[in-house]
């Protein structure tokens, strides 16, 4: 009983996550629901809506990250390293030099922090080169199939980072350390005074200085959140526009994925880099 | 794209991500990477130390080889100066020998021809005195007639 889809159709569903909520009629998913339905089946919960597709795939990814690294960790020989250990130890090594080289503190949260975002930023990115069609098919058939939904309305974005809570999370999550470790290292009088009495030093430019200081700030976790968001989102985007194609499809997928294999990859750098030089100047005593 | 709940969820999902990471991933990890750093440098200068001494100990070796062969050549030189010091000494000495015993010889023969001498003289003296006998028979008078004799032995 699957419907046929008008191209909008086709990339609203695509563009559509699976939600939860609770209302006052008991929980409510979008899952099974036409386009105009599901929108709406959420809407008089607001803020407390629950992407399920987002938080799934995304902690599926970071614990295959987790228990990979973790298992290796266990069994790591300081002798000659096997095949994986190799890998991940390549990794670790690369993460431990950026930031060794721009960070000079004495602090054991920041490399880990940093591994974690590269790796599980990288993962959630690389589900994007998973053929755009293939997971969200995929769900449907099964929901159909267990439940005879029409399959068109079951929804599922694999792509963690093309949904912006997740990278606002992060952003926010970094944010929140700077503010700590601001506040930690100089004390609150010295962060105040940051925000206060810089770039101009003196008492009249106080207002202009933090109006400026402060802008600087914020902007950091929504410039983080904001950019790998947008690049992927757009890569996304790109993706599902080339399949409307028809068969004109083949040929552009191919050259568009492999040039996405350098953003991905790029996005989660400047994300790990970021977080590192942000926590860095926040912990340099001026 | 809005933001909803999720994002609390995906806050709390981070926190423990890298909290978990940097309980049990990141320590062991670096542990190994810089224990395993350190054996090599450790390594390395153990080979460092290993080479040198390898050079030292070839050093050694061939200044040891060259004493000894400078030795041999010295030993040999003296053996050779030796050998033809006896050579020259025993050939003097035979030399000398030889000469003793020429002259030795010589001089046995020069008494055994003088013994001779005076024997044959002896016996000619009295072949002449026993001939002169028989020619003059009772002619002769010894005692008048010794000096005849006597000149006639020395003659001989």
């Amino acid at each position: 009983m699957a419907s046929e889809q008008t191209t909008q159709e086709y990339i609203l569903h695509h563009l559509t996550n699976a939600t939860m909520c609770m209302t006052d009629d008991g929980l409510q998913t979008n899952y099974g629901k036409g386009l105009e339905e599901a929108s709406a089946a959420c809407q008089e919960a607001g803020f407390w809506v629950w992407n399920i597709d987002t938080l799934a795939w995304s902690i599926l990814l970071g614990v295959l990250f987790l228990w990979l690294f973790r298992r290796v960790a266990k069994t790591a020989t300081t002798g000659v390293p096997g095949k994986t250990q190799a890998f991940v130890e390549m990794v670790v090594e690369f993460v431990n030099d950026n930031v060794r080289d721009s960070f000079h503190g004495k602090n054991n949260l920041i490399a880990p922090l940093g591994l974690t975002i590269f790796v599980w930023v990288f993962l959630m990115n690389l589900m994007d080169l998973v053929p755009v069609d293939l997971l969200p098919w995929a769900a449907g058939q099964i929901g159909a199939a267990a439940t005879g939904v029409d399959p068109h309305h079951v929804y599922m974005k694999v792509v963690p980072t093309t949904d912006l809570n997740l990278p606002l999370a992060l952003g926010l999550g970094v944010f929140v350390l700077i503010l700590f470790y601001s506040i930690k290292v100089k004390g609150f009088a010295g962060f105040a005074k940051e925000l206060t009495m810089q770039p101009f030093n003196h008492w009249s430019m106080i207002p202009v200085n933090f109006i400026l200081e402060s802008v600087t700030l914020l902007a950091r976790p929504f410039s983080l959140a904001l950019r790998l968001f947008g690049n992927l989102y757009a890569g996304e985007l790109i993706f599902i526009l080339i399949a409307t194609l028809g068969l004109w499809q083949l040929p552009l997928h191919f050259p568009w994925a492999v040039f996405h294999i350098l953003v991905i990859v790029l996005q989660a750098f400047i994300f790990m880099m970021l977080t590192i030089v942000y926590l860095s100047l926040a912990h340099e005593d001026h | 794209m809005n933001i909803n709940a999720t994002l609390i969820g995906q806050l709390i999902a981070f926190i423990v991500f890298v909290w978990f990471c940097m309980k049990y991933v990141w320590p062991p990890l670096l542990n190994a990477i810089e224990e395993r750093q350190k054996k090599i440098a450790d390594g390395l200068e153990a080979s460092d130390r290993a080479e040198k001494d390898l050079e030292l100990a070839q050093e050694k070796a061939t200044e040891q080889l060259k004493e000894a062969k400078a030795q041999a050549a010295e030993i040999i030189e003296q053996a050779k100066k030796r050998a033809n010091q006896l050579v020259d000494e025993e050939t003097q000495k035979g030399q000398a020998e030889r000469e003793k015993i020429i002259a030795s010889g010589y001089a046995e023969i020069e008494a055994e021809r003088n013994r001779a001498k005076e024997e044959l003289r002896k016996q000619v003296a009295a072949l002449a005195v026993i001939g002169a006998e028989r020619i003059l028979q009772r002619e002769i008078d010894a005692q008048a007639h010794n000096d005849i004799v006597e000149k006639l032995v020395a003659e001989l």
